[in-house]
């Protein structure tokens, strides 16, 4: 049981990492990695996003689509309650604690309907996940789309200050430093099979 | 048929659920932003320069409202914005400062001399640090465009290898001078008629060998100026912009042309 949450996580943070591996996510990704604080305070904002979206996904699943026969409804309704979810999060963030408010609160918006959050809970039922998998899962995923953040916003500092050639400016060297990243991450593909297995 | 009823009512009542919640959540929980800080704020101009020292509008807006602030701290707002806050908070308007950037180098108009070749990150602040920079003329504008980049308004362009103020674009929030290493921008008031182009503090004939428009210093503009407004110290020309009346007689007597007439185009009216 343990070892298998283990697995679960070091995959999702490292193996199918959500930005590098399946490409979701791509949009805060190239957007808010420009300096470490934002990038951080994003991947935070979509962590913390991922695990309440799972906790509140994953019974709405098996205890009213599943019973009801409206597995099809799945992706229409997740993306309904995660809005909802997120824009109620503000709201009670602004209140009870402003100072976190001040910190994650100009990200939250812009998560309401990211497609790796709602990848997440979306995967999370397709896996099989039981509840405490999916959490840990969820988890996993968020750690590892902080880490490609910040991974990539020390990349693109380095990237601002060296002489990138006309053509290459911009969006373009950009996605050609995301797509070595990338690569680099698929180095990991046989670790947990290496280690486990 | 059932079951796109079933699928339809399920939906909906989901949607109908998060909405009436949502709607519930924010409506008791809803902060309340202070009345009159939000009012000032609608006064700001919005632009976040930061030249009133606080790190936005918002903030300046609620040290404002708090009245840890004095009314005329917005540079790019000028009088107007000083003086509309100063109705809203009951206090007496004070004299606000019309400033605007400029660069005091003409090295662009000169044949200039290359100490050295730089082929580092393309920074003021980087290049200043190498031996002062790739210019021989160590008070010179590097022409990287550090103050472009802080400039929140784009009103300095470079051009011939140095800076160039749109005056008419600047705030007058003075981001550029923080930010140039040389210190060659300087604030300079809307009126001003005489302004020296260079900021040499090179001996005269140090300075000439470096560039042909630097001021060498030889007190030709102080002699002639009928107000005592120009006078040079550390081997530079200076403008005392209280006394200048623009009449244009140092900028004639000059003879390297690094002080010159410079009449600003109003940048409030346009």
């Amino acid at each position: 049981m343990f070892k298998s949450l283990i697995v679960i996580l070091l995959s999702s943070v490292l193996i199918n990492n959500y930005v590098l591996s399946r490409f979701l996510g791509i949009c805060p990704f190239l957007g808010v990695s420009k300096k470490l604080d934002q990038a951080t305070g994003m991947g935070i904002s979509v962590t913390a996003v991922m695990l309440l979206a799972t906790a509140v996904t994953w019974p709405i699943q098996y205890l009213v689509l599943d019973r009801l026969g409206l597995g099809y409804m799945q992706t229409i309704v997740f993306i309904l309650v995660i809005a909802a979810l997120v824009q109620m999060l503000e709201v009670l963030l602004k209140r009870f604690i402003p100072a976190l408010h001040r910190g994650l609160g100009v990200y939250l918006p812009l998560i309401t309907t990211n497609c790796a959050v709602l990848g997440v809970a979306i995967n999370n039922i397709t896996d099989g996940y039981n509840f405490v998998e999916s959490m840990v899962s969820s988890l996993g995923c968020g750690l590892g789309f902080l880490f490609a953040m910040v991974l990539f916003s020390g990349i693109r500092s380095r990237i601002d200050e060296s002489r990138v050639p006309a053509p290459f400016r911009g969006v373009a060297i950009t996605l050609i430093a995301a797509s070595f990243l990338s690569l680099a991450f698929m180095g990991f593909a046989g670790l947990v099979d290496g280690l486990f297995g | 048929m059932g079951e796109i009823l079933i699928g339809f009512a399920v939906v909906a009542g989901v949607g109908l659920f998060v909405g009436v919640l949502l709607a519930l959540v924010s409506h008791f929980f809803a902060v309340e932003e202070n009345v009159r800080e939000k009012e000032l704020r609608a006064m700001l101009p919005g632009i976040n320069c930061g030249a009133c020292g606080f790190k936005g509008c918002d903030d300046y807006a609620a040290a404002l409202a708090a009245g840890t602030a004095a009314p005329d701290r917005c540079v790019p707002g000028a009088s107007d914005v000083a003086t509309s806050l100063a109705d809203h908070l009951g206090v007496e308007a004070t004299a606000p400062r019309d400033m605007v950037a400029f660069v005091h180098c003409d090295r662009c108009h000169a044949p200039t001399v290359q100490a050295n070749a730089y082929e580092g990150i393309l920074s003021c602040k980087a290049a200043a640090m190498l031996y002062g920079g790739p210019e021989a003329c160590q008070f010179a504008c590097l022409g990287f465009g550090d103050c472009a980049a802080a400039c929140p308004a784009n009103a300095i362009c470079m051009r011939d290898g140095i800076a160039h103020v749109d005056t008419v674009r600047c705030l007058g929030c003075g981001l550029c001078a923080t930010n140039c290493p040389k210190h060659v921008i300087g604030m300079v008031p809307q009126a001003t008629a005489a302004i020296v182009m260079c900021n040499s503090r090179d001996k005269g004939a140090v300075a000439r060998k470096k560039c042909t428009n630097a001021c060498i210093g030889c007190k030709k503009c102080e002699k002639v100026c009928p107000n005592g407004a120009v006078s040079v110290q550390n081997e530079l020309a200076a403008v005392d912009y209280d006394k200048c009346i623009g009449c244009g007689l140092c900028a004639e007597a000059c003879p390297t042309g690094s002080l010159k007439r410079v009449i600003f185009p109003d940048a409030r009216d346009v």
